[in-house]
């Protein structure tokens, strides 16, 4: 079993190392299918890890220390990986979603010169999730962490002839780097109180630490999550990130990276049990975030934007219930949204490579006559999204609800009913927009042509578990509990009205959207009004940033660089060349040639000596 | 008495006719005042019971020397006025002045050594030459020799530098046909 | 009375004049003449020394300086004679051949 550990590991960094060997030549198809085949391979070991904990979760989980890392004194970390209930979840998530995005890479990314290159740092990322969610300590988890933090770099600034794309990978690159300084101090608060940073240990010692320092430690904890999964306000990144190729944002911002956090909350529940205001705050902030997002997405003219935001809408979802206390819940919306979220992606990139790249929805619509299978997928994953039953977003998104409801933190819930709404809105205004409706596109010229056959393939899989995921709930609740805490509700009487209610707001949002967008665009007056206004420009928080935090820095930079790099680092540099270089200069004077400058210069010598002659023996008869 | 006065006349003429050798800018005046310096050494010589030294001094000093010396100037020419220019004259007499200082008060300080024991006395009741006569041949005769030898060899080096085709001998060419 | 000392003095202070003069002059044969007079006050001190312990080593190293310097006055007018012929001057300036 161990050998599947290995294997599920390290055959995605065999895949990307090989095809970072290409990755200066033309597209090989090659490289697609090596790195895809071995990323299945992958898919196919984390399956049978997965069966094997699943049949008797109490002894069969894997554990294994491959070597030993650091050992200096009282340090020791060694690379180790578990594969217990929570891993082997993230693990199956991952690889499937990994497997399928990159078999449809090789058909959205065969015109692309990059080609080689892509599927290398695709890969590579995929590696480092792996590590992230595999490992047994904090700081394989960090390893994993930077990794994915670098890869989604190399990833989001693919097109690095692109300005703009190089910018938001900067962007998303330094704000996780801001909040892996907070993790990093969580790690460091974690090992200098309990002396070890394997998982199991910390947790057993942490019951007997003070209560403010675990208080500390879950919120810098918490802080490096906030960067990962973009909750406010370290969140405009991830709406920036959609610069990157279409395969990328399916992958990075769906269901791997921004889970990351959630992943790290989920595995600290001992600590986060210990402390549960500071879960009660995780919660109200994801609140806020999954309303917050929703009100961006409702009026965004980039099919990209809306579905990244849906994203960080969903994220608040999942913080919301890991904060208070439900963390199979979070875990079980955490695998189903990675499902239909890689698909509305996926989807949306047929969009856009049938329309050239193009991105507004205001320019496409009619596009159901030419794109059946696409239109049919990405309904099926809205519809998903929205919670309508029996798809899995239904089952997910209710179980949160009904947490926020048992806890009496019925502003929660009001606040995540109402964004269950808006979510449905605006996930059918996109397919509204898109798919249906006067054809807009035609009088801006364009062609628009179903995506190749095997594309549409990797994403049917996806779609199968979108529907049906959510019929596992039972079984996986009664696996995960075993190692995570369940949840006791209490609202056994109210469950059924709960779910009539959550109902209702979905679909009166799906009807709403259907009815407005039916025949066309909004009526321009709407796009006069002050609110519209805020929610277009992200309510001027990106302007903010940049006047409060980036100006300030830069001209702290270039003060630095002018006046005390230059004037005083290199000055003293100089100083010391220039006095080596003078001394030389002056002192080749002494063999000049010129028998008369020779001639005193013997006689300041012999006058020298004179007076040390002279200093020496008065001395020594002074002295005696 | 006397020898205290013959010390400082011919001490001061000394110095002053050595100082003129050093600065004038008339090189016919720097012979001529080096000639009567020489002189005047002898003088000290004599003072100091070295008469065959102030002997030799006056031969071979201001005689062949310094005719040496005039023969000289009269070759390069130098009788017109000298024209030296100097970066920087106070570095000179700065340095000369320090070791001028420094030497005269390590001499001014008392020599008193009472383990100096003459090497080769002087012989009492016969005069000065006849003493430096009777070391010169028996305990410095090898020097003496030596001394013969290089006189020699300057000597024709003397005649190699200065001569006039030199390549060419005298007896193997044809009668008559040296050009 | 005059002592020992007082022609150490004396020909110390010789010795220092003939140094200003090698170090002053630029014309060669004036160089010259400055050595010739640190020869001399050398010459005054070894007699000095010589009459004061009664020991003739003085004398007579004096007499073989004397003998050296005449003939090193003769090589030395002959490499002068040399040196005139090809840069047509004595003066010491002239003899630099490094760039300096």
């Amino acid at each position: 079993m161990e050998n599947y550990l290995y294997i599920a590991l390290f055959a995605p960094l065999l895949g990307s190392l090989t095809a970072a060997l290409f990755g200066a030549r033309p597209k090989t198809l090659f490289t697609g299918l090596w790195t895809s085949g071995l990323l299945a391979v992958s898919w196919i070991s984390s399956i049978l890890l997965f069966l094997h904990v699943y049949a008797d979760p109490s002894t069969n989980v894997v554990h294994v220390k491959m070597m030993d890392w650091i050992s200096a004194g009282n340090l020791s970390i060694p690379f180790g990986f578990v594969v217990d209930q929570v891993s082997a979840t993230m693990m199956i998530v991952v690889t499937t979603v990994s497997t399928m995005v990159h078999v449809y890479a090789i058909g959205y990314m065969s015109h692309d010169k990059g080609f080689n290159r892509f599927f290398s740092w695709l890969s590579a990322f995929v590696f480092s999730m792996m590590i992230l969610v595999m490992s047994d300590n904090f700081a394989g988890l960090f390893i994993g962490w930077e990794g994915v933090g670098l890869c989604s770099w190399g990833l989001i600034g693919f097109w690095y002839h692109k300005q703009s794309a190089t910018w938001a990978a900067n962007e998303a690159f330094i704000m996780n780097r801001i909040a892996d300084l907070g993790m990093l101090i969580g790690i460091f608060l974690i090992y200098w109180n309990t002396g070890t940073l394997q998982y199991d240990e910390a947790f057993a010692a942490m019951p007997n630490l003070e209560h403010t320092l675990l208080i500390t430690i879950g919120a810098f904890l918490f802080v490096g999550a906030m960067g990962k999964s973009a909750q406010f306000p370290l969140h405009t990144w991830l709406a920036d990130a959609m610069e990157g190729p279409t395969p990328v944002s399916a992958l990075i911002h769906a269901a791997t990276m921004v889970t990351a956090g959630v992943y790290l909350v989920i595995r600290a529940n001992p600590l986060y049990d210990l402390i549960p205001e500071v879960g009660y705050v995780i919660a109200s902030l994801g609140a806020f975030v999954a309303m917050f997002a929703a009100t961006m997405a409702l009026v965004n003219r980039d099919i990209k934007r809306i579905i990244a935001y849906s994203t960080l809408s969903q994220l608040g979802y999942m913080f919301v219930a890991a904060g208070l206390g439900a963390y199979w819940v979070a875990l079980f919306h955490l695998m189903t949204h990675a499902f239909f979220k890689a698909l509305l992606f996926l989807g949306a990139g047929n969009v856009m490579h049938a329309m050239d790249d193009e991105l507004d929805p205001f320019k496409m619509g009619g596009l159901y006559k030419v794109m059946k299978p696409t239109a049919i997928l990405m309904i099926l994953a809205s519809v998903a999204l929205a919670g309508i039953y029996p798809f899995a977003g239904f089952f997910s998104k209710d179980k949160i609800l009904e947490v926020a409801f048992s806890g009496d933190h019925y502003i929660l819930w009001g606040v995540l009913w109402v964004t269950a709404g808006l979510t449905a809105f605006y996930s059918f205004r996109l397919i509204m927009l898109t798919f249906f409706g006067d054809e807009r596109y035609k009088k801006l010229g364009f062609h628009p042509h179903e995506a190749y056959p095997y594309m549409l393939w990797a994403m049917a899989p996806l779609a199968v578990l979108a529907a049906i995921a959510g019929f596992f709930e039972h079984a996986f609740v009664d696996f995960v509990t075993t190692l995570l805490p369940s949840y006791e509700f209490h609202t056994h009487h109210v469950e059924m009205i709960l779910i009539a209610v959550t109902s209702t707001i979905a679909i009166l949002g799906i009807a709403t959207a259907v009815i407005i967008y039916k025949n066309g665009m909004l009526h321009p007056k709407w796009m006069e009004r002050p609110c519209y206004k805020l929610f277009t420009n992200q309510y001027y928080i990106p302007q903010f940033y940049d006047a409060v935090f980036s100006k300030p820095y830069k001209e702290l930079s270039i003060i630095f660089w002018k006046q005390i790099d230059m004037k005083i680092v290199d000055a003293t540099v100089d100083l010391i060349a220039n006095t080596f270089f003078n001394i030389g200069e002056n002192t080749r004077g002494v063999q000049s040639g010129n028998l008369s400058i020779m001639l005193r210069w013997m006689a300041l010598g012999v006058t020298m000596l004179l007076t040390f002659g002279l200093i020496f023996v008065a001395a020594a008869t002074l002295l005696g | 008495m006397f020898e205290s006065i013959a010390f400082y006349i011919f001490s001061v003429l000394t110095i002053t006719s050595f100082v003129v050798v050093v600065t004038t800018k008339n090189a016919l005046y720097a012979l001529s005042s080096l000639a009567a310096g020489m002189i005047l050494i002898s003088g000290f010589f004599f003072l100091l019971n070295a008469d065959f030294l102030g002997v030799v001094q006056i031969v071979v000093y201001t005689g062949a020397v310094m005719a040496l010396y005039a023969f000289g100037m009269m070759f390069f020419d130098t009788t017109e006025t000298l024209r030296e220019s100097h970066a920087n004259p106070r570095v000179v007499f700065a340095l000369s002045g320090m070791i001028a200082i420094i030497l005269v008060v390590m001499l001014v300080a008392p020599i008193a050594s009472t383990h100096v024991s003459a090497l080769y006395p002087m012989v009492e009741g016969v005069g000065n030459s006849e003493a430096v006569g009777m070391v010169l041949f028996t305990k410095y005769l090898i020097p003496f020799e030596v001394a013969a030898v290089m006189l020699l060899v300057a000597m024709i080096g003397g005649i190699v530098l200065a001569g006039k085709k030199m390549d060419k001998s005298l007896t193997t060419s044809e009668q008559g046909e040296v050009k | 009375m005059i002592t020992l000392n007082h022609y150490l003095v004396l020909s110390g202070l010789l010795f220092s004049i003939g140094l200003v003069g090698v170090i002053k002059r630029k014309n060669l044969l004036m160089l010259f003449f400055a050595t010739e007079i640190m020869l001399n006050a050398v010459n005054v001190g070894f007699a000095a020394i010589s009459n004061h312990y009664g020991d003739l080593s003085g004398q007579m190293f004096a007499f073989f300086i004397i003998a050296i310097a005449a003939s090193e006055v003769a090589v030395g007018l002959g490499l002068l004679i040399l040196m005139y012929k090809r840069k047509s001057s004595v003066d010491l300036d002239t003899l630099t051949t490094m760039k300096g």
